[in-house]
């Protein structure tokens, strides 16, 4: 999955944005918008389209949580531990799909590229808890079984 | 495109007619809690049903509106999320719960068509039916100012706000008042920040004003990071107009064109809410340039975070939108002197600009009016964890926590004792059964060695191990640690280990004197707000919890039970009938038995992880 990326598509970034160097998070958000993750050409053509260093954009895409530099699944799901989840049990939820899709903390997009499991610290749906998303949309009061559902309902839409 | 005061007035007074010949209205809670439990399905549900009836349905304001016609709006968050999706019925303020599609049907025919409420929808605890929002114990004991608007208009409409008188403020501060009357007005409110601190908000407009710089913005927070909080959330996604009419006097008192509104990403809704009401202002000439006719111009962008934790921190959200990574820098200069593209900055969150319309348009003395002097005004709180009625509240400052839990959250779930509140997220304390009676304001929760922080409030039950809680914070604020300073990058690392070590049954007596010496250090040489108070949850629980840090670390129990790796599971012999199901399926091989006699567990190599308690089919697997 080297490298396929078209420039002119992140030229059309690179002109919403004005070439401005300060909005490189929102230039790097939108790229990953489109490809999901960070792909390493990126990086040099926009260095040299906005006269920032390679290492300081790099600096910029490995502090903050949301990018990423590995291709992510087609689903991103991510289960809420903040405060409120967690005491209403979220763990056990994020334990049962790494179980079913085999994967691990280390390990968080399956092979086919279709599931990507991950936490986050809080989505503010605190009332709802505990929830996940799926590409953003919110499902509320998850438990194991209901996580195990949604995903044999996401495999059927593939 | 409104080019002077009296256009605005006159769009007011339009607008404010029009929502008046809607007489009756459907407000669909449209925050992202009742979304997730399908808000908009029902919305779309409710006007198909609406016109099937014949009767003409509203969904936009219109300034010349049909005199019959049902209005039916998206709004903002009730607050009453644990009961969601919500719909509100006016003018009979009926309010109905945990709403289905196929409700919908009934909704029409009787409330709408027919004029009753709908029995089986409305709220009823302890054998009593509440069928108006306002009679439920829940909404009863709140005071809604800044969430006002949330949950009675539509939250994507300029045109709703202006009928409300919406930007009366901002015309008040643009044509009848000079900056110093503006700062005067705010500092005299004694307003106080929303995000944590409580340093007063007219003071610090007071150093930007007097800052000489052509250039200075106005900085919005919505950067809501600590878990269990969602005030800023739902006033984003349920009044943006206020918040952005706030930000709009800031602007003006300070000399300020240019402001930004930096937001969460895992926000997504409210970030589409802002960018449409900006848009929205913008096309009414309320954004940009000579607005109103007046030589102001005022511009508003949003900035988008990228998921981290540390850009709540001023400093680091002010490198985060100049593209930097987030990360705080050594101050002084502060924020005020030098701030966001190093020029002043006016840094305030999402509340506190919200609370600014209100002090304009009433004035300071009928703001100093409500709550407790020193810091007057509400507080919103996102009420989460083991309590019936989780949400969104505001309530005055200085109510007791005994009113926020019991009378207006409910009470514990499921009958359990109540055990203790974290209130601040990550950098807070938390409070217990003795704290009951403490008023909830900046100074009380100070004295207490707490704070209000943005004002999440997690309670926790009996059943919560203070200790395992302490860990999960550790571990939030270690691994949202920056790395900039080594207090915070190591210290809080090496907290963590400790506290995993206790939790997991490796811990000694020691221990807790050493956490309490690191949390000092921490504490008192950290760079930024975040690692000066990264040690707080831990600091508060072993002062009101010593007794159960003494139980993990030498007893090696965990008197909750939730500690996994201190829990002890056996077989009892009884009931085991030899079935060797649980010694197939324990992932470590500690069991084994003879076939058709009871099986042992061998502790020592039992990981604990409960695989054969769920296996055995006869319940003899047990752990205390």
């Amino acid at each position: 999955m080297d490298e396929m990326i078209n420039f002119k598509e992140i030229d059309e970034i690179l002109e919403k944005y004005r070439y401005e160097p300060s909005s490189i998070i929102a230039i790097l958000q939108d790229t990953q918008a489109k490809y999901r993750y960070l792909p390493k050409a990126a990086f040099g053509y926009l260095s040299a389209k906005l006269g920032l260093s390679t290492a300081k954009i790099y600096s910029v895409a490995t502090f903050y949580e949301n990018f990423s530099l590995e291709p992510k699944g087609k689903y991103v799901i991510k289960i809420c531990d903040g405060t409120a989840c967690h005491v209403r049990k979220s763990i056990p939820i994020l334990e049962k799909l790494r179980q079913e899709l085999k994967l691990s903390e280390s390990k968080a997009t399956t092979e086919d590229l279709l599931f990507t499991v991950e936490t986050v610290s809080c989505l503010g749906a605190c009332g709802l808890a505990p929830v996940l998303t799926v590409n953003d949309k919110v499902y509320p009061a998850m438990t194991p079984d209901k996580a195990r559902e949604l995903l044999a309902k996401l495999r059927e839409e593939i | 495109m409104l080019s002077n005061r009296e256009e605005l007035i006159q769009a007011g007074a339009i607008y404010q007619k029009a929502l008046g010949a809607q007489k009756k209205k459907i407000l669909v809670c449209a925050g992202t809690g009742c979304v997730a439990g399908g808000a908009l399905e029902i919305y779309d549900e409710l006007i198909r049903l609406i016109e099937k009836t014949g009767i003409s349905c509203a969904v936009k304001l219109e300034s010349e509106p049909h005199d019959d016609s049902v209005g039916i709006k998206k709004s903002g968050c009730h607050g009453f999320c644990e009961m969601g999706p919500l719909i509100r019925i006016e003018p009979q303020g009926w309010l109905y719960i945990k709403v289905k599609p196929e409700d919908c049907e009934q909704i029409v025919t009787e409330s709408i068509v027919s004029e009753r409420p709908v029995d089986r929808l409305v709220y009823k605890k302890n054998g009593e039916t509440y069928s108006t929002q306002e009679e439920i114990p829940f909404y009863k004991k709140q005071t809604r100012l800044v969430l006002d608007h949330c949950g009675h208009i539509d939250a994507t409409s300029i045109n709703e706000y202006l009928a409300i008188g919406g930007y009366g403020a901002f015309q008040k501060a643009l044509f009848d008042m000079s900056q110093d009357d503006i700062i005067k007005e705010i500092d005299q409110s004694n307003l106080r920040g929303r995000g944590g601190a409580g340093y007063p908000t007219g003071r610090k407009w007071t150093q930007v004003r007097r800052q000489q710089s052509p250039i200075k913005y106005i900085v919005c927070n919505g950067d809501e990071g600590d878990p269990g909080a969602f005030m800023d959330r739902s006033i984003m996604e349920g009044d943006p107009h206020r918040m952005l009419e706030g930000m709009m006097i800031a602007g003006l008192a300070c000399g300020a064109s240019e402001g930004y509104i930096y937001v969460r990403a895992e926000y997504p809704l409210a970030i589409s809410r802002l960018e449409k009401a900006i848009e929205e202002a913008r096309n009414y000439g309320l954004l940009g340039k000579a607005i109103l006719g007046t030589d102001y111009d005022f511009t508003i962008k949003i900035s988008k975070g990228a998921g981290a934790f540390v850009c709540g921190e001023g400093s680091a959200l002010t490198a985060s939108i100049e593209g930097k990574r987030g990360m705080p820098r050594v101050k002084p200069p502060r924020t005020v002197e030098q701030g966001l593209f190093a020029r002043p900055t006016v840094l305030n969150n999402v509340e506190t600009f919200a609370n600014v319309p209100l002090i304009i348009q009433n004035g300071a003395q009928w703001y100093k009016a409500i709550g407790p002097e020193k810091s007057p005004g509400t507080k919103a709180f996102a009420l989460t964890g083991n309590i019936e009625n989780t949400g969104l509240i505001e309530v005055p400052m200085g109510t007791t926590l005994r009113e926020v839990i019991f009378d207006i959250g409910g009470g514990m779930r499921d009958g359990a004792a109540f055990k203790a509140v974290q209130i601040g997220g990550p950098s807070g304390g938390c409070l217990t059964q003795e704290h009951l009676e403490l008023p909830l304001d900046f100074d009380s929760l100070k004295k207490a060695g707490a704070m209000i922080g943005s004002g999440g409030l997690v309670v926790m039950d009996e059943h919560t191990c203070m200790v395992e809680v302490a860990r999960f914070f550790m571990n939030f604020t270690q691994n949202e640690s920056c790395g900039k300073c080594v207090p915070c990058r190591e210290g809080t690392k090496r907290m963590r280990e400790i506290l995993e070590g206790i939790v997991s049954g490796q811990g000694k007596l020691e221990d807790i004197d050493m956490l309490l010496e690191l949390a000092d250090t921490i504490t008192s040489t950290a760079l930024c707000g975040l690692g000066k108070s990264a040690a707080f949850p831990v600091v508060s629980t072993i002062k009101y919890f010593r007794a159960e840090y003494e139980a993990h670390a030498v007893d090696k129990k965990c008197p909750s039970k939730v500690c996994q790796k201190l829990k002890r599971i056996y077989i009892d012999p009884e009931l085991c009938r030899g079935c060797s199901k649980c010694a197939r399926i324990c992932p470590v091989n500690a069991i084994a038995g003879k076939i058709k006699e009871p099986f042992l567990i061998n502790s020592g190599t039992c990981i604990k992880c409960g695989a054969c308690i769920e296996s055995c089919a006869f319940k003899a697997i047990k752990e205390d």
